[in-house]
C-alpha cells in the first residue's frame, strides 16, 4: 500500500488519470445538463460564461499546486498529472471564450474587436487565453525534445504571467465585491512567493558551498628541466 | 412608437400567473391521466397552489405600461441585484426573507411645508394602485419587463408640500446589520438621488407590488422606487427616508466608482460603461441580445428633462 502510494505501477497511475479527467470533467458535464435542464438561474449565459471562466483560473491554480505539493510530500509521481491539468485549465479557457463569442456576443465580430480593444478586463483574458496556446500546443514529449528541456521549461514558466493576467481579468470585472478575485489573487501570490523563496534558497545554496578548485586557465607553465 | 400606446388589457382581465400555471399543469396532468385510461381519479384543484403572497388590488391600468412579453414571475424575483443580501444574483431570495416589512414607516422630510412620516399601510392608500409594466435595464447589461404595483411618487411628494428651495430629493434605505450584511461593500446606508423634477414625473413609481402581488422581499419590500429609464441601481429598495435637499445627494454607487455610476444613469446605448458596452441588451429570457433604447424607450416621455444637457459628462 504504502509502495504504492510512494510509486505507482504504470497501470496504477494510467487509473489515476483515468479517475483525475473524468473528475475534471465534471464542472462541464453539469453545465450541460443544468443548460438541458434549464437549471442554470434567470441568466443561463452568464452562469456559464462565470462558472466555465471560473474553472480556468482554478484549473491554472491547481495546475501550479502540482510542483510544491510534490515537494512537500515527496511524491514525485504527481508530476505525472500536471500536463493533464493543465490541458484543462486550456480547454476551460476555450470554452470561456467560446462562451463570450457565440452565446454572449453571437458572433458580433465588430463587438467583440470593440471589447478586446477598448475593454481593459476583456483585452488582459484574452492575452491570457492567447499565451496559453504555445503552452498548450507544446504540452508534448515530441516538443520537449524539440525544444529542449531548458527552453522548454523557460517558455512554460510563462503560465506565471498568464496566472496573474487571468486573476486581473477577473477582478477588473467585478464592480463592487472583490472577495471573490481576492481569495484567487491570494492563492496565486502564495504560490509565486514560494516558488521565488526556493530560487532564493538555491541560490544560498550555490553560494554556501566551497567554490571548487579553480580549475588551470590561461596558459600552462611548464617547467622544462634543463639538463645540463 | 410603441412607449405610449394604452395597454388594451386591462390587469384584471389578465389571468392571474398561478392561475394559469396551474391551469397548464391541470391540461397536463388531465393528459396524462386519460393517456393512462385512469380519468376519474383525484384531479388537483384550481386552488391548490395559488402563492401566500397576498394579492393588491383592484388595480387601475396605465398608459404607461408597454405590451411587451413580461419576464417570468421566477425570474423576476430569483435573479436580483440586493447587495445588502449578497452579491449572487440568487442571495437575495435566499438571505431577504428575514426582512421584517411590517410594521414600516416612511419619514419624508427636509424642504417641505408639511415634513411627517407615513405608515406603509397609509401610503398604500394615498393614490389608487397601479400596475405599470416597465422595462427595467440594469447597468450589468440585461433587462426585464416587470409588471410593477404602485403609485406615483409625485402623489406623495405633494403630501408634504415641498418648498420652492427643494431640488432634489435624497432617498435612504433600510440597512438593519442585524438581518443583513454587515461587509463594507458599499457605504451602507444604500442611498440613491434624483433632482426634483425626475422625482415628480409621472412615471417614477414607487412600487408596493409585482405581478398583482405583495412585493417580495428581495425585490425591495415594502416599498421601493422605480425610475424605469434609469439603471436599475438608481430605483431604491426598501425605503425609510425620502429627504427634499437642495442640494444634489451623494448617491452609493457614486460614492463607490466615481467615474463608473454618475448620478444621472439615465440608460444610454451612446455612452458605454468604463468597463463594458452599453450599446446592447440581454432581455432575461432570450437568447440574442437586443439594442438598448435611449432613455430605456422612455424618450418621448423624459427627454425634455435634459434638454441641453451634455449626456456624455452627466452621465
Amino acid at each position: 500500500m504504502m509502495n504504492m502510494l510512494q510509486m505507482p505501477s504504470r497501470t496504477q497511475i494510467a487509473s489515476i488519470k483515468a479517475a483525475l479527467f473524468a473528475l475534471c470533467l465534471m464542472p462541464a458535464l453539469r453545465l450541460a445538463l443544468g443548460w438541458q435542464d434549464d437549471t442554470l438561474g434567470a441568466n443561463p449565459i452568464e452562469t456559464i460564461t462565470r462558472a466555465s471562466g471560473d474553472w480556468t483560473l482554478r484549473f491554472l491554480l491547481i495546475t501550479l499546486c502540482v510542483t510544491p505539493l510534490r515537494r512537500f510530500t515527496g511524491l514525485n509521481w504527481l508530476l505525472r498529472l500536471r500536463r493533464m491539468l493543465g490541458l484543462f485549465a486550456f480547454a476551460y479557457g476555450c470554452a470561456h471564450l467560446t462562451t463570450y463569442v457565440w452565446l454572449d456576443q453571437f458572433f458580433d465580430w465588430t463587438a467583440i474587436a470593440h471589447d478586446i480593444l477598448k475593454r481593459p478586463f476583456i483585452t488582459v483574458g484574452f492575452a491570457a487565453l492567447v499565451l496559453m496556446t504555445p503552452l498548450a500546443l507544446t504540452s508534448n514529449a515530441w516538443s520537449i525534445r524539440r525544444l529542449g528541456g531548458r527552453k522548454w521549461q523557460a517558455l512554460h514558466r510563462s503560465v506565471y504571467g498568464i496566472a496573474i493576467l487571468g486573476v486581473v481579468h477577473y477582478w477588473w470585472l467585478v464592480k463592487a465585491d472583490v472577495r471573490e478575485p481576492m481569495l484567487y489573487a491570494f492563492a496565486l501570490a502564495w504560490l509565486l512567493i514560494l516558488r521565488a523563496w526556493w530560487r532564493e534558497l538555491e541560490r544560498r545554496r550555490q553560494q554556501a558551498v566551497p567554490p571548487p578548485v579553480p580549475a588551470y586557465k590561461g596558459r600552462v607553465i611548464r617547467i622544462v628541466p634543463t639538463g645540463k | 412608437m410603441l412607449i405610449q400606446r394604452p395597454s388594451d388589457i386591462l390587469p384584471s382581465e389578465i389571468t392571474p400567473r398561478t392561475l394559469f400555471e396551474e391551469r397548464r399543469r391541470f391540461l397536463r396532468d388531465a393528459g396524462l391521466l386519460l393517456a393512462a385510461g385512469a380519468l376519474g381519479g383525484a384531479l388537483p384543484s384550481a386552488e391548490a397552489a395559488v402563492t401566500a403572497a397576498p394579492k393588491l388590488g383592484p388595480l387601475g391600468a396605465s398608459p404607461f405600461s408597454t405590451s411587451e412579453e413580461k419576464t417570468p414571475y421566477k425570474a423576476v424575483t430569483t435573479y436580483n441585484n440586493y447587495y445588502e443580501f449578497g452579491t449572487d444574483k440568487s442571495d437575495p431570495a435566499e438571505n431577504a426573507g428575514r426582512l421584517i416589512t411590517r410594521p414600516w414607516t416612511v419619514r419624508v422630510e427636509g424642504l417641505a411645508g408639511k415634513p411627517r412620516t407615513f405608515d406603509i399601510d397609509e401610503l398604500l392608500r394615498l393614490a389608487p394602485l397601479e400596475e405599470r409594466i416597465y422595462r427595467m435595464r440594469c447597468v450589468e447589461g440585461w433587462s426585464m419587463v416587470i409588471p410593477w404595483v404602485g403609485l406615483p411618487l409625485a402623489s406623495l411628494l405633494k403630501q408634504v408640500e415641498p418648498l420652492g428651495s427643494a431640488r432634489y430629493v435624497e432617498f435612504v434605505t433600510l440597512h438593519d446589520p442585524k438581518v443583513m450584511s454587515r461587509l463594507p461593500v458599499l457605504d451602507w446606508p444604500y442611498t440613491e438621488g434624483l433632482r426634483l423634477d425626475e422625482a415628480m414625473h409621472p412615471l417614477t413609481l414607487l412600487a408596493v407590488g409585482l405581478y398583482g402581488e405583495v412585493l417580495p422581499n428581495q425585490n425591495g419590500a415594502p416599498i421601493r422606487l422605480v425610475v424605469p429609464w434609469k439603471y436599475g441601481f438608481k430605483s431604491a429598495k426598501s425605503i425609510v427616508t425620502i429627504r427634499l435637499t437642495d442640494k444634489q445627494p451623494a448617491t452609493a454607487w457614486n460614492k463607490a466608482a466615481k467615474h463608473e455610476y454618475g448620478f444621472y444613469s439615465n440608460v444610454n446605448p451612446q455612452v458605454d460603461h468604463p468597463r463594458w458596452s452599453q450599446a446592447t441588451e440581454r432581455r432575461i429570457g432570450e437568447f440574442r441580445k437586443r439594442p438598448t433604447l435611449m432613455f430605456n424607450g422612455y424618450a418621448e416621455q423624459v427627454a425634455s428633462l435634459y434638454q441641453g444637457m451634455d449626456l456624455r459628462a452627466n452621465f
